[in-house]
């Protein structure tokens, strides 16, 4: 790579020992996939590593050591959502000492690290960081030194920031340096799809099954869609962006993606149309019979398959303040035709803090509580991440949540339904 | 004559042993978090989507793998399995080393002083040619060859 006197003079230990490994790591990174110079970061940080486990002690380290070398982000940064809230995600003393003692000792400790150098504040914590209540929201252009998957391929796909799929500790050595080295996904180049994906289902897809499709299939390609604006639209409205981010985080999660295009919708595809197609790239077709054949190959993890779910978590990755006021109203349907008042299933929705306390203000918030439904901030994800807590039968609707845990993939209207008690 | 794979060497180091091959994208966080939380001696594969993987002994072996998949934990979950000893002792790559793989191994080296071997670009005909198992060779130099 070629460095700039100032970025030599960092490699060499004029501003510490500390910078200048970190400097080192990303320039080590960046030669690896032939980036010739570092790009400044031009907006906020977003990093992955929200959660106080014990085992990541050379987070923790690092961490002191950047404290004590008196490194900050110029940027206030968000962070992935926190593991625990036992207030609305109540559990057992058992689990309680799982949770707090061993699993996650030491987020309290981590918190005030992330505190120390730059996180924004107590409500940053969400993997939804570029929704409007939240405010972390990059700008077409921007440069990032973001992780977290699902937040990685939004602000790439969705608002055509530029950001390559960065490991937890690159992106916080990244904000801190304000500088990330340039190649991948920040390219013209690096931009362009291998694959063109055909949609020629015969309504909307399932977002978490056609993103878990396409995510298997083209791993860390970049796919170009089309097809899908049949159903969507043209523009990115609410429900087009809440669609986006459930088949983002699907795409990245069942395979590597960090970059999707959808034809006549998402900004680059709309400015360059095909043009985004390199020469010999490759085409999967979906159709109803393909997403079929998706959705029953995914294992069933459950110690007894035919257990009754004890547990349903909707919102990984967490909710927009729409899916919650959508999600209220089928509740709210289903209960009538189910002749119920509360839901049968154990129920946990989650959404970022700002977007939970917006939406607080509003009547939909009360009839939540009112089916039995809990509101939390959680990341489902570490929750599972408990042996006994996630070892129960829990069923979802996130792909993502599927693949990293033993929690039952539904589609949307099948989840409603058992829930809620209908009859299929 | 035997067929030696000859790749790109990102972390350097020489290997003699048995050899672990997923022949799909290598989930990270989903391989190898379970042992990893439960402070375990070695990594058992706990991807339920990944039989080549699952269920399988991975510390101490060479894992032939196109590359990884997944949360952008990634790279933090291999500095972690570094630091903890438990790591598999090469990661062989058939494609170009992913972002996430690379941090990981970029970090182990130099925040956690590890020795675990990176080599990537070794062709995909490696994952059709060696078989969980297989006891293999590795070089220095970035070579990877089947052992009588």
């Amino acid at each position: 790579m070629k460095l700039t006197k100032e970025e030599r003079a960092i490699l060499d230990g004029k501003e510490g020992q500390t910078k200048a490994k970190i400097m080192q790591t990303l320039v080590e990174f960046g030669e690896l996939f032939g980036a010739e110079e570092f790009v400044p970061v031009t907006t906020s940080g977003h990093l992955v590593t929200s959660f106080g486990i014990g085992l990541l002690k050379p987070v923790y380290r690092i961490m002191d050591e950047i404290i004590e070398a008196g490194l900050k982000t110029p940027h206030p940064f968000t962070v992935d959502p926190r593991p625990i809230d036992y207030k609305n995600v109540k559990c057992g003393l058992l689990n309680k000492l799982v949770f707090s003692k061993i699993m996650y000792s030491q987020q309290k400790h981590y918190e005030e690290q992330l505190s120390k150098i730059g996180l924004k504040n107590q409500n940053a914590f969400t993997c939804t960081c570029y929704l409007p209540e939240v405010g972390n929201i990059p700008r077409y252009g921007d440069v990032l030194s973001w992780a977290e998957s699902s937040a990685v391929v939004f602000a790439n796909s969705v608002l055509g920031a530029r950001c390559n799929r960065n490991s937890g500790m690159l992106d916080i050595f990244g904000a801190l340096l304000g500088k990330v080295p340039k190649f991948g996904l920040l390219t013209d180049e690096g931009r362009k799809a291998n694959w063109k994906i055909e949609v020629k289902t015969s309504s909307l897809p399932e977002a978490q099954v056609l993103g878990s499709a396409i995510g298997m299939k083209v791993m860390e390609d970049v796919p170009y869609v089309v097809g899908l604006d049949k159903f969507l639209g043209t523009e990115l409205d609410d429900t087009a962006i809440s669609y986006l981010k459930d088949f983002g985080a699907a795409t990245a999660s069942n395979g590597a993606v960090g970059l999707y295009h959808i034809q006549n919708l998402t900004p680059e595809a709309k400015e360059f149309g095909e043009k985004l197609l390199n020469k010999d790239y490759k085409t999967y077709v979906i159709d109803d019979a393909e997403l079929e054949r998706v959705y029953k190959s995914y294992p069933v993890m459950w110690k007894n398959a035919d257990a009754k779910p004890t547990l349903c978590f909707i919102g990984c990755p967490h909710l927009s303040f729409g899916q919650l006021i959508t999600w209220t109203q089928r509740i709210g349907e289903a209960l009538k035709e189910a002749g119920r008042k509360k839901v049968k299933v154990r129920t946990i929705m989650t959404s970022a803090p700002d977007v939970v306390e917006k939406f607080k203000t509003t009547p939909e918030y009360e009839k939540l509580m009112s089916y039995g439904v809990k509101l939390s901030s959680i990341c489902p994800l570490m929750y599972t991440n408990n042996p006994i807590a996630g070892g129960k039968p829990i069923i979802t609707n996130s792909n993502k949540l599927r693949t990293y845990s033993k929690s039952r993939y539904y589609r949307d209207d099948d989840i409603v339904k058992i829930i809620c008690g209908v009859k299929a | 004559m035997k067929k030696v794979f000859k790749g790109r060497v990102i972390c350097k180091g020489s290997y003699e042993g048995e050899c672990v091959v997923s022949k799909q994208g290598l989930n990270t966080l989903a391989t190898f978090q379970k042992s990893a939380l439960k402070n375990a001696e070695q990594i058992i594969g706990s991807d339920q989507n990944n039989p080549y993987v699952y269920g399988k002994n991975l510390t101490g072996v060479a894992l032939v793998l196109p590359q990884t998949i997944g949360s952008t934990t990634g790279g933090l979950v291999i500095q972690t399995i570094c630091q903890m000893g438990i790591n598999p002792a090469a990661l062989l790559f058939s494609e170009e080393i992913d972002s996430l793989a690379a941090s990981g191994v970029i970090l182990a080296k130099n925040w956690e002083n590890s020795n675990i071997i990176a080599i990537d670009k070794l062709g995909p005909e490696i994952l059709e040619e060696l078989k969980t198992g297989d006891r293999i060779k590795v070089g220095e130099d970035g070579s990877v060859s089947l052992v009588d």
